[in-house]
């Protein structure tokens, strides 16, 4: 195991700026990990060697010539979720339909990226088109639980997080459309931040879902999370729901929030979060994180959000609704697979036949279930309703905070599960995603952080806190705070716990 | 394919049986400079796939981003057709796969339209005024261009492979619906081209687009049903398509009348169907059957915000409305002092546009008129073309009115060398210098010519020296045929009357 791969960003950052360590020595000490290890763990579907070294020298000629770094993440490596166009490199998104799809440009996220001098050592695994709870959905195999290797590593950012874990890169980039970026960071025993709608560009991020699809940063650490937060962050002229303001202090509120003072913060429990699909060693967990914020100084009072019970219906028809007009164009006629092109078959055959190759199970049902809910005589009760619901549950945010700086509860219901527990019962799946989905639909910020192990199975639990659009800042600190106390109970970094994959390896 | 006369009925019949019902769609191509949604040019005729990018493509993750000179020139035609500018509208997804249609989606207007609740005022040939109701003025993309090679029509149907051009993807485009036009009975067609020409004009007045029928920057879907006599319920329709020039538009209309009222004659029913105008033939031919294939499941489009003009934006833009064409008729006949009779005879030759033009080139008002109206109009009618088309520009009649009005050419000459200008021999000068139509003016050749034509007939020369001056017309000719008339006949006289005064 090597310090390189086990040290956060921040510190990365801090000694390859001071000429302490090259860029390029830390790149290849995770690309030496990826190929050690990725066999197993599967988090990656293209490593871009020759690329991510190449970036890594510029940062390091940078700092021998004694000109000023990029960003303050200038060197460190990053693993990019698949659903981000590269220029140059493969973007599948998990899909057979985009197998050997080499963008000819770059998203707004990679280029930020790359002129921060961030080094994207490769493209990671996900469920096709970000649609899944457990990245089992990708059409390209299953990415491994780096805490268990029978596991999940939670969907659909599942590389991504897996990346993080495996300690194959210590920052990484996903999308949460439902709870994609949260929930894998919940599982994983990592951090992940879903940014307000509209606070990351989205041009150039594939569509899933675009009234919900958020990209945002992953990291093992608070303040590694909100550093790169800021990198990615922005006005977009290319988006038209980039938001136009500052992005919000995170990295002042992390640093701030790690002083472990919250008193004058009022924490509101959502009470809606609780029931029988929830586990209870993570119940358990929770209530202790809360404790934990209470002993930090704030004020904990318990909040109801009434329409959150309608959050999974809505968003089961909102997303799939919206992902069956994106998925439209993956139709053979410019790029992507092409089945049938022969045996005079018509342009309408070829689009069919290769839409029935190159899409899986779960796609299809998505495409259906919208385009059903879209149709002329339903559209007024289905998606109608659902935008209503998103309306309800909107106001309840605004209530709610209202009254409280910050809402907690468990960012998914459950630890990890097994491989292929949930595949045949998509509702199941589905309930992966009870807590984190009002937030997507309200268009509002939340994020997950490490809330220890669950006394049941010993994995981790995530807490997720939400917060006011654009208040970024309240969620980070609260998130610091409760990190350094965490740390400090555990005696340690909750991540250091993950078992050696080297041994768990052939 | 092509209909029998059997499938339609005589016209006066299917009038003393059916009341026609239109609904006319317009297409406009806006030249904007860059495409709605990204900032790909907009040019006609580049080479195929060179006017493209990540967005009019339709690439995997990527956004549009709004033209707002698109948005503006929306406003501005929905306030020339005197809409309600909406104070907040979205786009919204019309969804239908199409190989020619890069998402698979159209990025269009549904139930929000920009504007919306207007009316134009037509001016039949015979003067008779018409109100067209305006139901809705809204923006959307254009799709590619599919190129169906290997079959005989140029059609789908039969090709064998299709050639797919994405420059037009994107292209800004404002789709203005009528209300249904009722009550124009026999007049049904004279109203439809009348609406589409009356609508150019104003396009053109505004400035927003090239509004060629020809290149597709104006399209007209004509939408046609009957109800027997008597009755107010519409009939089933039919939208005809490729109408591809004013002339089409009338005789679409008329024939899917004909059609329509056969069918409904012969106690069959109308399809709801898309029908495909043939110009060779004049005559419609079924396409896609709607009622099967089209749920555009819209939705509103999520990559968009919504767009809220403010009331002071509106204003500033309804200041910036030109003279409307009615305006201008009005004017133009109060300044060059025509009669009703006059102006109708200019508007319904389509030449108002150019005889102003040739006007503010230095020809008076009448000279401009009687060339436009009278001989370039026969010339037109003669290719089958628009004037506006003729291979000749205001400029260039104003050239010639001038030589006219300066004496170096004769009428006769002039018409010659419009000719020559017509026949593509170059500028005005050009084609007098090079078939030599210049009036002899060098009064020392002329002294010549007619010296030899006195000579040549002593006894007419008699006459005029005996007083008889109104022969000297048999002399005027005689010098005319000798310079093959390029002399001017009053000089010539001139002349004549000078020799023999001596």
């Amino acid at each position: 195991m090597s310090d390189l791969t086990h040290s956060t960003a921040a510190e990365l950052a801090a000694k390859i700026h001071a000429g302490e360590v090259s860029s390029v020595e830390v790149t290849r000490a995770h690309l030496d990990r990826i190929g050690a290890i990725d066999e197993t763990v599967h988090a990656f579907l293209h490593v871009d060697t020759d690329g991510a070294l190449a970036a890594a020298q510029r940062v390091d000629d940078d700092v021998a010539a004694g000109r000023p770094v990029a960003s303050p993440l200038a060197g460190v490596p990053l693993a990019l979720k698949d659903v981000f166009a590269t220029e140059g490199i493969p973007t599948t998104c998990g899909s057979k339909i985009l197998e050997n799809w080499i963008p000819p440009y770059d998203s707004t996220v990679a280029r930020k990226l790359r002129d921060a001098g961030v080094v994207v050592l490769g493209k990671t695994n996900m469920d096709e088109f970000a649609m899944g709870s457990s990245t089992e959905n990708s059409a390209y195999g299953v990415t491994r639980n780096p805490w268990d290797l029978d596991r999940i590593p939670g969907g659909s950012g599942g590389g991504s997080s897996a990346s993080l874990a495996a300690f194959q890169a210590p920052l990484a980039i996903g999308t949460d459309t439902g709870g994609s970026i949260r929930q894998p960071a919940s599982v994983t025993g990592t951090v992940g931040v879903k940014p307000t709608y509209g606070g990351v560009s989205r041009y150039g991020l594939v569509a899933f879902s675009s009234s919900l699809d958020q990209g945002g940063p992953c990291a093992r650490t608070v303040l590694d999370a909100a550093l790169l937060h800021e990198v990615i962050g922005g006005h977009d002229p290319l988006d038209s729901t980039s938001i136009d303001a500052p992005v919000p202090p995170v990295v002042a509120a992390a640093r701030e929030g790690a002083a472990g003072d919250l008193r004058g913060l009022r924490v509101g429990v959502v009470r809606e979060f609780t029931g029988e699909w929830y586990q209870d060693g993570v119940i358990a967990a929770f209530d202790q994180a809360v404790e934990a914020l209470r002993g930090l100084g704030a004020e904990v009072v318990e909040v109801s959000c009434p329409h959150f019970d309608y959050a999974l219906p809505a968003y089961y028809l909102i997303a799939p609704s919206e992902c069956s007009s994106n998925l439209a164009r993956f139709d053979a006629m410019r790029y992507g697979l092409r089945v049938g092109d022969e045996n005079g078959n018509s342009a309408e055959q070829v689009m069919a036949l290769t839409r029935e190759a190159g899409f899986g199970a779960e796609v299809k049902r998505r495409v259906m279930v919208g385009t059903y809910a879209l149709s002329s005589g339903y559209y007024d009760a289905y998606y109608g309703q659902a935008q209503k619901v998103r309306t309800l549950i909107s106001r309840d945010f605004e209530r709610a905070f209202g009254d409280v700086d910050v809402l907690v509860s468990p960012t998914t219901p459950t630890t990890a599960f097994r491989i292929g527990e949930r595949v045949d019962d998509p509702v199941a799946m589905y309930r992966a995603d009870l807590c984190t989905i009002p937030a997507n639909l309200a268009g509002t910020p939340a994020m997950s952080v490490p809330a220890g192990l669950s006394d049941d199975d010993g994995l981790p639990v995530g807490l997720q806190v939400m917060a006011p659009a654009l208040q970024e800042q309240r969620m980070y600190k609260v998130a610091a705070a409760y990190e350094a106390a965490r740390d400090k109970a555990w005696g340690g970094p909750l991540i250091n716990r993950v078992p050696e994959l080297e041994v768990a390896a052939r | 394919m092509t209909a029998s006369t059997a499938d339609v009925l005589d016209y006066d019949e299917v009038l003393a049986r059916f009341d026609p019902v239109l609904g006319l769609e317009v297409h406009v191509e806006l030249s904007t400079n860059t495409k709605m949604f990204c900032g790909c040019p907009t040019a006609f005729g580049a080479e195929p796939n060179t006017q493209v990018c990540p967005v009019c493509l339709g690439l995997p993750g990527a956004l549009p981003v709004v033209n707002g000179a698109a948005v503006e020139s929306a406003i501005r035609i929905g306030l020339a057709l005197g809409c309600d500018i909406a104070e907040w509208c979205r786009f919204a997804r019309k969804n239908y796969f199409y190989p020619d249609m890069p998402k698979n989606f159209q990025t269009s207007q549904y139930d929000e339209p920009i504007a919306f609740d207007g009316k134009l005022d037509l001016e039949l040939e015979d003067g008779t005024v018409v109100e067209v109701g305006i139901e809705r003025a809204h923006m959307e993309e254009d799709t590619g261009k599919s190129l169906h090679v290997g079959g005989a029509t140029g059609r789908i149907h039969g090709a064998e492979h299709s050639l797919l051009d994405y420059n037009r993807a994107g292209v800004p485009l404002i789709e203005i619906v009528t209300k249904p036009i009722t009550g124009t009975g026999a007049r049904a067609p004279e109203v439809a081209r009348a609406y589409v020409t009356a609508l150019r004009d104003l396009l053109r007045a505004l400035g927003v687009s090239d509004v060629r029928m020809d290149q597709g920057s104006l399209r007209c879907d004509a939408n046609v049903s009957l109800m027997p006599k008597g009755t107010t319920v519409f009939g089933t329709r039919t939208e005809t398509k490729n109408v591809n020039s004013l002339r089409s538009v009338e005789r679409a209309v008329r024939y899917e009348m004909t059609r329509q009222a056969a069918v409904l004659a012969g106690g069959g029913e109308i399809l709801q169907e898309t029908r495909h105008f043939d110009e060779s033939t004049g005559s419609t031919s079924a396409g896609r059957r709607k009622e099967t294939s089209e749920d555009y499941r819209y939705f509103p489009e999520p990559d968009l915000v919504p767009i809220a003009p403010s009331a002071e934006w509106v204003e500033k833009l309804r200041a910036t409305l030109p003279e409307m064409p009615w305006q201008r008729r009005k004017r133009i006949q109060a300044d060059w002092q025509l009669s009703d009779l006059e102006l109708r005879d200019l508007v319904n030759a389509g030449a108002v546009d150019l005889v102003a033009a040739t006007v503010d080139a230095g020809a008076t008002p009448n000279e401009a008129r009687a060339w436009w109206v009278n001989y370039l109009s026969q010339e037109a009618n003669t290719r089958g073309v628009e004037l506006a088309e003729l291979p000749i520009t205001p400029a260039q009649v104003a050239r010639v009115a001038a030589m006219v009005a300066d004496g170096k050419l004769t009428n006769k000459l002039a018409r010659e060398v419009v000719d020559g200008v017509l026949a593509g021999e170059g500028e005005p000068d050009a084609v007098v210098a090079a078939r030599g139509l210049e009036v002899v003016s060098d009064d020392s050749a002329l002294y010549a010519a007619v010296d030899e034509a006195l000579a040549a007939q002593p006894d007419v020369a008699d006459k005029i020296r005996g007083g008889k001056v109104q022969a000297a017309g048999a002399i005027v000719g005689a010098v005319m045929k000798a310079t093959k008339g390029q002399a001017d006949a009053k000089r010539v006289r001139e002349l004549i009357l000078e020799r023999c005064a001596g």
